[in-house]
């Protein structure tokens, strides 16, 4: 049975089809990439697999259970974390504090726990915060644990994002543009560490992604969208060459310019 | 992970409890100050109230300072916690302490009710929305206040309720407001608060993270308003008169003053803002006299304006006192240095 | 059944002098997304500017009410550079809180014993009074007066809106403060004029209401705002005549109110009105739905 299980994934808002018949299937360990023009529908795809959004029909099945309709806490519980387009960090807080946000719901003691100082909670505490320490320190921010997140420079922010879709340990992990507004060193570095968590903590991943060299590197299957739907799926090399493609990113007549 | 001494020599567990300690030192100090006379009948209602503020204003400081819902009808629940306590207090206690403690509870309780069910439907609300939904929450409790006596007549509606028991002295004031400190205090350096913390950052991203948005923002708007309903009752059992226009817009906008003031995320600043304004009002009011009465409001508004363009978050935002929130919150309670070495004294990033 | 007309006719005139103030609420909301606090305090500043206006200097009445509305303009720009405009890209609370505090400002300030001073007092008789009968139900020459003004500035705000360069700029900045401003609106103008417009009908307003309720004290703008405010939700916010829709709706049911239930409880009434939409549809009657965009 595939991890994620995705069919005739449909989105309208109002009149406009935003998502047409989106259908995937992932397996366990995989790693897919997601690209195509901008508005093509991929976050929009995301925002419902992560149930921010309500498909208008469709069916997003994860590890057998049917995810629609489920508030987006319960479907970080169910163990899809993701990162967001636009940084959305909580900026107020600490480093450590926006990792262990997502260790929340698993902490292992309750409101009377914490308000009384029990053991329980004293113990747990303790081990919630070794464990977030540790993440920082597996993805290089363990210094920087008790600064502000909104301190934080750019890149670090987009790995902080990182460090904390992983605290809840999902099995998917969905990434929003990870490499976005880095440099080509940034992004080598990026695709590194997405390798590195790949393998580490045993994830499936799911991203969406402009930064071409970027996706044709790191994912061995590629999905392509252009107005709401797959438009191509399979290989870089087999995307690369794949006519709807090229007219999808360069237009009719640039594609037929470019020979 | 590295082990380093502990930065302050104390051991982890007295550094939780150090606060009860330094409070029951202050309020045996206070107790010796009182007992030869060294404080006036006058300042000692000034402190009282300045710590009744203080109460409400964790509350609020709960509800918006960590949890970012804008309420300000504050003064509706303050209300509330004080008409129930007030009455029951009048009717039933007589003076009995035991009374008293069950009316203080009861008051607390129904706040908390109300909150609970007001809550339910208007924290959905977007922040500018939910400010107006609690404002006009707060008027309209007013409104039925003062309207009251036609259903109980003993509520005095707008002549004021009279008859309350007069027994909530220092003691039974400073301790109120220490054991809610000290909860909320846990409370807020738990996963709960970074439950609320994550809220007020970024709601959506909250929920993408598994926090269950509603069920904290209703629990952090139940005791935040349960808190102000201690104050009430407190208040009913200080003030032998109460009325319903110290329950009015210019009420919640204290408690809001006071939580923007002292900064947003802060448990610390909220106190040091409460009590500072409280004494503030107080100093100027015997300096300037009648004329200052006159210029309060205005003094009031501009401070906000000011305040709010200036440093927006306040002045303790994130800030804790060490002694309430000490070092070995950020490296957990059992074992203490864990974690990169600070230089210098104590920086309690906020509620870690 | 006379006494059910002439309180319609009643609801009538409060919904129309409402519609002036929620108008301003409106148009300041749909260009900044702000809830201008004080902006009942503007209307209760133009209500004692009209009030000296005819009965200290002796100004003729149609004079004393530009006047306000001159005055009261500049005093909105005035409002929006100090209080607002610092804030305009901060988080919306923050300027939801100066606002709060220029209420506060404004009302404590015109309380003091050499501004306004804190009493009630009684303004003498603008207009000769003068009772018409349609039907057997009474309608004073104020109610009518009032509709007749207050139709033609809606007519002349409709003009600018859609016919002229100013209106087309503050709709466009409503839409997008950026992209108005790359097509070489100066948003900062913009949303000043947005300011003084609205602050001159709120001054308008004042003016027409002391006329028909002869009273001001320095707080008196803090009920009729709320209500203006609750039309203008109810409206759809942000919609201009959405405004004078909820408006016309808020003056019967706060008339009717008083006159049926009971005069004590009309403003808890107005509020959980406004609780009301706010739950049930907060973008208001002719408003959309808009979502999130993550």
């Amino acid at each position: 049975m595939a991890l994620l299980e995705i069919r005739g994934l449909t989105k309208f808002f109002g009149g406009l089809r935003a998502v047409h018949n989106f259908t995937v299937s992932i397996e366990k360990g995989e790693l897919v990439g997601l690209i195509g023009p901008n508005g093509a529908g991929k976050t929009t795809v995301f925002n419902m697999i992560t149930g921010m959004l309500p498909p208008t029909s469709g069916s997003i099945v994860f590890e057998g259970r049917s995810l629609v309709g489920m508030p987006p806490y319960r479907i970080l519980q169910a163990g899809i974390a993701r990162t967001f387009q636009n940084i959305r960090l909580f900026g107020g807080t600490t480093v450590l504090n926006n990792v262990l946000t997502p260790l929340g719901y698993r902490i292992g003691y309750n409101l009377l726990d914490a308000a009384a100082q029990t053991p329980r909670y004293l113990q747990r505490e303790d081990e919630a915060r070794a464990y977030a320490r540790e993440l920082l320190e597996t993805l290089g921010l363990g210094g920087r644990a008790e600064d502000l997140a909104r301190n934080l420079p750019y890149g670090l922010q987009r790995r902080l994002e990182i460090a904390r879709a992983l605290a809840s340990r999902p099995r998917l992990l969905l990434l929003d543009e990870p490499a976005a507004g880095m440099n080509p060193a940034e992004v080598a570095a990026m695709v590194e560490l997405i390798r590195y968590i790949r393998e580490k903590f045993d994830l499936t991943v799911f991203l969406i992604e402009h930064q071409m060299g970027m996706v044709m590197n790191l994912c061995p299957r590629i999905l392509v969208m252009d107005f709401g739907e797959i438009i191509a799926e399979g290989s870089p090399a087999e995307i690369q060459s794949n006519e709807r493609v090229l007219e999808a990113y360069l237009g009719r007549r640039g594609y037929a310019a470019a020979g | 992970m590295n082990a380093t001494a502990p930065k302050r020599g104390l051991p982890p567990w007295l550094e939780r409890y150090l606060i009860l300690l330094v409070a029951l030192g202050l309020y045996l100090v206070l107790r010796w100050l009182y007992a030869v006379g060294a404080v006036s009948a006058y300042w000692q209602r000034v402190l009282d109230q300045g710590l009744i503020m203080a109460l409400g204003s964790l509350g609020l400081s709960l509800i918006y300072g960590f949890t970012g819902q804008f309420s300000i009808g504050h003064a509706g629940f303050y209300a509330i916690g004080a008409y129930v306590a007030g009455y029951l207090g009048r009717t039933y206690g007589h003076g009995n302490p035991g009374w008293f403690l069950l009316s203080l509870l009861a008051g607390a309780l129904a706040t908390a009710v109300v909150a609970f069910l007001i809550g339910l439907p208007i924290l959905r609300l977007r922040s500018d929305y939910l400010g107006i939904a609690t404002m006009g929450f707060g008027i309209i409790v007013k409104v039925l206040l003062d309207n009251a006596d036609r259903v109980i007549p003993v509520l005095g509606g707008a002549r004021g309720m009279l008859g309350t028991p007069q027994i909530a002295n220092l003691t039974w004031i400073f301790w109120s407001l220490i054991i809610v400190l000290f909860l909320f205090r846990n409370l807020v350096c738990s996963a709960f608060g970074r439950a609320c913390l994550a809220i007020r950052e970024d709601e959506i991203a909250a929920d993408a993270m598994g926090v269950n948005t509603t069920f904290y923002k209703t629990v952090a708007f139940v005791l935040g308003c349960a808190a102000v309903g201690l104050a009430g009752g407190l208040y009913a059992h200080r003030y032998p008169l109460l009325h319903p226009s110290s329950f009015d817009f210019l009420k919640s906008f204290d408690f809001l003053l006071i939580v923007v003031v002292g900064g947003l995320g802060s448990l610390s600043g909220t106190l040091a803002a409460a009590v500072g304004w409280v004494f503030l009002l107080e100093g100027l009011r015997s300096i300037l006299g009648q004329a200052f009465l006159d210029f309060r409001g205005v003094v009031y508004a501009l401070l906000l304006i000011v305040v709010v363009i200036l440093r927006p978050q306040g002045l303790f935002s994130g800030r804790e006192l060490g002694i309430l929130v000490p070092r070995s919150l950020q490296s957990g309670w059992l074992r203490s240095g864990v974690g990169q070495a600070k230089p210098g004294g104590e920086r309690a990033g906020g509620s870690a | 059944m006379i006494y059910f007309f002439e309180q319609f006719v009643n609801g009538i005139q409060l919904g129309f002098v409402y519609a002036l103030i929620a108008l301003g609420y409106t148009m300041v909301y749909g260009i900044i997304r702000l809830i201008n606090f004080a902006h009942g305090d503007v209307f209760m500043v133009g209500a004692y500017l009209g009030f000296f206006g005819f009965a200290r200097w002796h100004l003729p009445y149609p004079v004393a009410i530009l006047v306000s509305m001159v005055a009261c303009a500049a005093l909105g720009v005035t409002i929006e550079r100090v209080a607002y405009r610092p804030l305009r890209y901060a988080p919306r609370i923050a300027a939801l809180i100066s606002a709060i505090g220029v209420s506060f400002f404004l009302e404590y300030f015109c309380s003091l014993k050499f501004v306004f001073t804190p009493n009630y007092q009684v303004v003498p008789r603008a207009l000769p009074l003068k009772n018409y009968s349609l039907g057997g139900v009474n309608i004073p020459n104020v109610t009518i007066i009032i509709v007749v003004v207050v139709l033609a500035m809606l007519a002349l705000l409709q003009y600018i809106i859609y016919h002229t360069r100013i209106g087309k700029a503050m709709r466009a900045v409503s839409f997008d403060h950026d992209a108005a401003r790359l097509m070489g609106i100066n948003v900062d103008r913009t949303i000043s004029i947005t300011f003084a417009i609205g602050s001159a009908l709120a001054a308008a307003g004042g003016v027409l209401y002391i006329t028909a309720y002869p009273q001001v004290f320095p707080f008196m703008g803090i009920l009729p705002g709320l209500k203006a405010f609750t039309a203008a939700v109810l409206g759809g916010i942000g919609i201009v005549p959405g405004a004078v829709l909820g408006a016309l709706i808020m003056g019967q049911v706060d008339v009717m109110s008083a006159a049926y239930i009971s005069s004590q409880l009309r403003d808890a009434i107005a509020f959980s009105i406004l609780i009301l939409v706010l739950l049930v549809r907060p973008t208001g009657l002719l408003g959309k739905r808009g979502p999130e965009k993550v």
